[in-house]
């Protein structure tokens, strides 16, 4: 088990023939997925790395039996890819496009909606379960098993480069992911933490929750205000951006930070959670300690064990296939 | 892409809201003319993009042509909430007898636009809407149907509206609807909304932000002179400037989006959450971030290189830190041959400097070479990103 | 020469000037100059070891170094 994606998952990739796409398939394919068809409009009959490239979904879904998308087109064209995956029933789609523009953003999450399919994203990295060697998107690059170690701690991450990080850290300190969610940074994203967490609290493989929050918006708000009463797993927090809080107005990596007087501060965030049983830790490296003591606590309470690591694990193994080693010296004339 | 109010109204007249008679312009002598014309009393409204002007002396009423010209090169000359005044917008003076709030904006937890509709409006309104029973009435637009008529009607009786009056503000309540789809506007709010002595209505002010994301496809924009800008809460500095310049230099990869600050601590960093975290670890570890900045998406070695040999001109940086998440597509190797051409272009002495690599990644072995070559400290993916920050605060401490 | 890359153009092998390593280099490394191929000097740092002008040359004529 595992949360959106497992190893049924039949992964569709609509814009398989961009320069981006054309990267994060291979690795995909390389990790284990089940890449099973590609989209570009007027490229039917073209293959990527074997994978074979259809005009419509439609005709991708019958041929190919896919069951998952995942969107990296220009933005322009976002809406109606994700659209075109929603109307074939296509489960979860994660949108990697970042800059759609929002109207388009919100017709398509009212359309996903309406054909009862999810969408992760826009401007979201993907989603990965480890034990099942499955994702969709670029999480962990071109050897995600470093950073993303099967275990049982979902991670939700507004930001992209900071899920793959807190995993990496999650997995260095001999704990593991069940899955990790790229949530998408934008103001307006297909699954918030409200869509997503229900998923890892029936998830018997989730014992606990790390989330990356950044100033801005409401969504940890809302959450903050859900969790007492439905949500029964440790959450472990972290805000990263907490010098914004000090200068209203300025705007920084991602569109929804911006924070307006009196609300988006990462310190009322941080009283909700709080306030909602949610441990917030004030630098990200002690993360994995307060995993650690959640899950002890929540041991003790159930008095028995839910497999909390007591020692710090080997290292991840590393990558076989490891590009830009050594690559030279099959070729002669080069010195190293 | 927050719009001036005289913007706003522009858009508000174009989907066929009414506004009052009036101008925007740039200089007293305009000023006299504008208000020669409306005849009778107007007001002085400056341009600029923060709210709370009225209090801070920014509106100003003015009886007859002459005083007009005199309040605007007051204005003009000084600063409304430390903002220089540029333009301002010389409008007939309304005679209200009612003031409403009806705006428009994105509900991020509903994923779809949300009409706001008050019987109370002015500078205190959320406040006044986060009041149970204020009179406020909320409305979720399903994208796919927008805002039915009956709707509209619905929500103008909520305002109070009566009489001929109910159709002309239910077309109000339409339009500023219709506004934000054809504009792309995240944002659209007439507050206060007026009902003036003769019964009419009118947005007597308008507050609209584009969506930065769809202006490649408002062109249209441009033709009523409103041009895409670059929005900070101030003015860029020098080197935010020359920050953007380099950035431009190529399209591959971003190294820039500079943000100055005064500190010690010179800072290169991946853009995103990850930026965010490491400034804040500078900060606790009693470091000064002497500016934000961002590289991502693998960028050219030119622009790494041009990006730390501004960083390295700030005077009082007397430390670097490269510092980023693990990446995916940014190569190492790259950012190393950049961040080391640029300090030695600066005629600093990578080995003596105080700086420090945390860079993992993409050809990060390649990369870890380099470094070693040239005697920099670096951090592999084990160690994070706070160890990295508090060791190199440390560093320039000693 | 770059500090950390230094591209060679062998002037024996490269007599054709068929431009094919100009054709594939994404970072425009070789430029024309009187009919002849010729490394930018600027660019030598901005080689990312694709290797495409490698796969490309027929007269082997391309060489490349690391400088670290």
């Amino acid at each position: 088990m595992a949360v959106l994606i497992d190893d049924r998952t039949r992964i569709l990739v609509q814009g398989i023939t961009g320069r981006e796409a054309a990267t994060f398939t291979k690795d995909m394919m390389d990790y284990g997925s089940k890449v099973v068809a590609g989209v570009t409009p007027g490229k039917q009959g073209q293959t990527v790395h074997g994978i074979p490239v259809f005009d419509t979904v439609k005709e991708a879904v019958e041929k190919q039996k896919a069951n998952a998308a995942v969107v990296s087109v220009p933005p322009a064209f976002a809406k109606d890819a994700v659209m075109e995956a929603a109307d074939c029933g296509l489960s979860p789609i994660a949108c990697l496009t970042e800059r759609i523009p929002k109207r388009d953003v919100i017709e398509m999450v009212a359309y996903a909606d309406l054909k009862g399919v999810k969408i992760i994203g826009p401007n979201s990295p993907g989603v990965i379960s480890p034990a099942k060697r499955s994702k969709l998107g670029f999480l962990g690059g071109n050897n995600p098993e470093r950073a993303f170690r099967p275990g049982h701690i979902g991670v939700i991450s507004r930001s992209g480069g900071m899920c793959t990080e807190v995993a990496n850290l999650v997995s260095n300190a001999g704990m593991g992911i069940s899955t990790a969610i790229g949530m998408g940074g934008d103001s307006v994203v297909g699954s918030t933490y409200l869509d997503l967490f229900p998923l890892f609290e029936q998830d018997p493989e989730t014992h606990a929750m790390v989330l990356f929050c950044e100033p801005g918006g409401t969504k940890e708000d809302v959450l903050a205000e859900w969790i007492p009463g439905h949500f029964t797993k440790p959450v472990v927090a972290f805000f990263g951006g907490k010098f914004v809080d000090n200068m209203p107005g300025m705007r920084f990596g991602h569109a929804s930070v911006i924070v307006r007087p009196g609300s988006g501060a990462t310190r009322d965030k941080t009283r909700l959670f709080q306030q909602a049983g949610v441990k917030v830790v004030e630098v990200y490296s002690d993360i994995p300690k307060a995993l650690k003591e959640l899950l002890r606590e929540k041991e003790k309470a159930a008095g028995r064990k839910i497999a909390v690591p007591r020692k710090k694990a080997a290292p991840a193994k590393r990558a076989v296939k490891k590009i830009g080693k050594n690559r030279k010296s099959k070729k002669g004339g080069k010195k190293q | 892409m927050r719009l001036y109010e005289y913007e706003g109204k522009i858009l508000a007249q174009k989907v066929g809201i009414p506004i009052p008679a009036g101008k925007m312009v740039d200089s007293p002598e305009a000023a006299r003319e504008v208000a020669r014309d409306l005849k009778g009393e107007v007001v002085i409204k400056a341009q600029i993009l923060l709210g709370g002007r009225g209090k801070a002396g920014g509106v100003k009423f003015a009886r007859d042509p002459e005083e007009a010209e005199r309040l605007t090169r007051e204005m003009l000359a000084g600063k409304i909430r430390d903002r220089k005044v540029e333009k301002v917008l010389v409008e007939k003076k309304l005679e209200i007898i009612e003031e409403m709030y009806l705006g428009i904006t994105i509900d991020e937890i509903k994923k779809r636009m949300i009409l706001l509709a008050g019987r109370t409006g002015g500078v205190e309104v959320e406040a006044i809407a986060q009041k149970p029973g204020a009179g406020f009435a909320r409305f979720h637009v399903d994208p796919f149907i927008g805002v039915p008529g009956f709707r509209a009607k619905e929500l103008a009786k909520h305002l109070g509206a009566a009489d001929k009056g109910l159709g002309a503000l239910s077309n109000i309540v339409s339009r500023l609807y219709g506004l934000t789809q054809k504009f792309d506007a995240s944002v659209a709010e007439i507050n206060p909304l007026v009902k003036t002595k003769n019964g009419s209505y009118l947005a007597a002010d308008c507050r609209v932000e584009i969506d930065d994301d769809a202006l490649f496809r408002q062109k249209e924009l441009e033709s009523f002179g409103i041009f895409p800008r670059e929005e900070r809460g101030r003015e860029p500095t020098e080197l935010e400037r020359k920050g953007a310049e380099i950035d431009r230099v190529d399209h591959r990869g971003v190294a820039g989006r500079v943000v100055e600050f005064e500190g010690d601590t010179g800072l290169i960093i991946g853009g995103g959450g990850a930026s965010l975290t490491v400034f804040d670890a500078i900060l606790k570890y009693g470091g000064k971030p002497a500016n934000y900045c961002e590289i991502g998406g693998n960028p050219t070695v030119k622009k790494v290189q041009l990006l730390t040999e501004l960083i390295l001109s700030k005077p009082g940086v007397k430390r670097l830190a490269v510092i980023t998440n693990v990446l995916s597509n940014t190569r190492v190797d790259l950012v190393a041959r950049g961040v080391i051409k640029g300090m030695l272009n600066r005629g600093i002495d990578p080995k003596k400097f105080p700086v420090v690599f945390r860079v993992p990644g993409a050809w990060e072995d390649e990369g870890f070479k380099i470094l070693n070559k040239y005697g920099i400290k670096y951090f592999e993916r084990a160690h994070t990103m706070d160890e990295a920050a508090k060791y190199v605060v440390e560093m320039g401490k000693s | 020469m770059g500090l950390f890359v230094t591209v060679k153009l062998n002037p024996e092998r490269c007599q054709d000037g068929c431009q094919a390593c100009l054709d594939v280099c994404p970072v425009n490394i070789f430029k024309l100059e009187g009919g002849k191929v010729k490394v930018v000097a600027e660019n030598e740092d901005e080689c990312t070891f694709c290797e495409l002008c490698l796969e490309r040359c027929k007269n082997k004529s391309v060489e490349i170094i690391k400088n670290y």
